[in-house]
């Protein structure tokens, strides 16, 4: 691992959807965010919610399971089945908690490479994903070129801004101040800190979404009510959604959990590993790449996926880049903007003619 | 037949001009098409040349059409975007029909230059002599079949001449390595005839430049 750890053996929980035809060239991986998992397309256990992008990945959608193997996991650090901080230890017989090395976005993607080769597939048709999936993409492609044959890095960064990080500081020391947290061994102890994660994840989803949005959806909106309380319930209609978000989240997700995805992205700068150059990274890159960013998102801006391409057209990498008009923020990549479908869908469609891949249903079968 | 505004014009002449472009790209070549529409050229470039074809595109619409041909483009506007590129990355730079549209024409010729070990420029001649009559003897802005926005619509908003662009060109220290130019009924013009008779007889213009070495475009 990139802390100078190692960690053996480990779990990985993955999903697919589709099948894997005979030469094993239509795998695509999808990366999923912070507080995604490998639900990607079907109902979530815990939640019974559809899973997170099931506006593209299935049949007839742009991540089309009649055409691909389309493949999901939790990642390592996560709480729904992959090694995590909730895991039990095989060595103390209790949940690991603080005492598992920290993870990088590195680290996730080796782990997914183990578990691509225990698939048995070479080379990915494509890798894709948005925010801390886009990270993990970024990473493949720099790590494996050769086994990637096209990605999609959405609404991401190569590497994480002051700003990002500082957001996250935030969301770790609101669970850090939960006196149910007991400095991390809160499984021991039959506790939870859900106040603490509860507030982790309403500030986080502020960043999520775009000022137009919230006036949008909110306004000053009072909830139920006629006239303020002038108390400290929560009369704004926001108030109401943000705390339904955070109470809502908990009872899917392990604290310790956030506070290790969230450094892993804290600590992700591509570029740092290649001598400070991100077009170092990428050099020589024969992966098609095609880079997507949101006009109101202001967690993972424009600028940053312009950075990238530009990195990767100093290294000759065939890349497109398309930015997507909308006022719905950093959470525009799960949700159904036409625009975008059509980009991915596009994307696929010429990656999948050059990969030989035939237009009908799943070839091989 | 008018197009609807946003689109660029295509017409019988502008596809010659498309076939008239790709016979100055050796074949193989790595080829950027700066302000590529729906990727028609790059296309014909690839499909006909083999070219490593790369794209610049500033419309949502020409990107998604140009993405789902398979070719790889980024959105990006020709005046700003160009300045992302590292020196001599491609051996040409294409911009077909886009110059007169540019904020900055002249910038963005430098930046070809600088791009590019060559540049290819098409381009609606302003001196042909339908425009010179419409100007001229009606008193009008001209609305001809290649030009065919109204004034206060147009996305054209440097139309320049052969003999302007012929200027500019020796004033920016680049070479022309060749040049066509056709008549009205998409017929090309004489190699060997004088200038003004290019610029009153070509409704289009076909420029291949090269940097002159020495001095940096």
């Amino acid at each position: 691992m990139s802390a100078g750890a190692s960690l053996s053996p480990f779990t990985i929980a993955y999903q697919t959807y589709g099948e894997l035809n005979a030469d094993k060239s239509n795998a695509i991986l999808l990366c999923h965010a912070l507080t995604g998992d490998q639900h990607v397309a079907n109902h979530h256990p815990l939640t019974g919610k559809p899973g997170w992008w099931s506006a593209l990945v299935g049949p007839g959608k742009p991540f089309d399971t009649d055409k691909y193997f389309v493949i999901c996991s939790n990642v390592l650090g996560g709480c729904m089945g992959t090694t995590g901080p909730a895991s039990l230890n095989p060595a103390t017989g209790r949940a690991y908690g603080l005492d598992l090395p920290m993870v990088t976005i590195a680290d996730m993607v080796r782990a997914q490479a183990m578990l691509i080769d225990r698939l048995g597939i070479d080379t990915l048709f494509c890798v894709a994903g948005g925010s801390m999936g886009g990270m993990q993409v970024l990473q493949w492609a720099a790590l494996y070129p050769e086994r990637v044959f096209s990605a999609m890095p959405i609404a991401t960064a190569a590497k994480h801004s002051s700003q990002n990080i500082a957001f996250h500081e935030v969301g770790r020391q609101a669970i850090m101040a939960d006196p149910d947290w007991r400095g991390g061994r809160y499984i021991d102890q039959g506790v939870r800190p859900v106040k603490g994660l509860g507030v982790a994840r309403m500030a986080a989803h502020i960043t999520y979404l775009s000022d137009e949005a919230l006036q949008r959806k909110f306004g000053r909106n009072l909830q139920d009510r006629a006239e303020p309380t002038f108390s400290f319930d929560a009369d704004f209609q926001v108030e109401n959604y943000l705390r339904h978000q955070g109470s809502t989240f908990v009872d899917r997700f392990d604290a310790n959990s956030y506070l290790y995805v969230t450094r892993a992205c804290d600590y992700f700068d591509l570029a740092q590993d290649y001598g400070g150059s991100l077009a170092r990274a990428f050099a020589g890159a024969k992966t098609r790449f095609c880079v997507v960013s949101f006009t109101s998102d202001w967690l993972y801006t424009t600028a940053e996926s312009r950075a990238i391409v530009h990195a990767l057209n100093a290294g000759a990498a065939p890349v497109s880049f398309v930015e997507i008009e909308t006022d719905k923020g950093h959470d525009a990549f799960l949700l159904e903007e036409p625009d975008f479908l059509a980009t991915t869908r596009g994307f696929l469609r010429g990656a999948a003619k050059a990969r030989g891949l035939s237009d009908k249903g799943s070839d091989g079968a | 037949m008018t197009p609807t505004n946003g689109e660029a014009p295509q017409t019988a002449v502008t596809r010659i001009d498309l076939l008239l472009v790709a016979g100055m790209v050796e074949t193989g070549a790595r080829v950027l098409d700066v302000g590529c529409g729906d990727g028609e050229l790059l296309r014909l470039l690839a499909e006909t040349k083999r070219v490593d074809a790369r794209g610049v595109e500033i419309s949502q619409k020409g990107v998604n059409d140009c993405v789902a041909k398979g070719l790889s483009v980024v959105q990006g506007d020709a005046d700003v975007d160009l300045a992302d590129y590292p020196d001599d990355g491609f051996d040409y730079v294409i911009l077909s029909q886009t110059l007169q549209a540019t904020r900055n024409p002249r910038k963005v010729l430098e930046q070809m230059l600088r791009i590019g070990k060559r540049a290819i420029v098409s381009f609606p001649n302003f001196g042909h002599w339908r425009v010179r009559w419409q100007l001229g003897v009606r008193g009008r802005m001209p609305i001809t079949e290649n030009l065919s926005y109204a004034w206060y619509e147009t996305p054209n908003i440097h139309f320049c001449t052969i003999r302007d662009f012929v200027n500019l060109v020796e004033m920016m220290d680049a070479r022309i390595l060749r040049a066509t130019a056709m008549n009205s009924s998409g017929a090309q013009i004489r190699v060997n005839a004088p200038w003004w008779a290019w610029n009153l007889f070509g409704e289009q213009a076909v420029f291949l430049l090269e940097r002159q070495e020495g001095r940096k475009a």
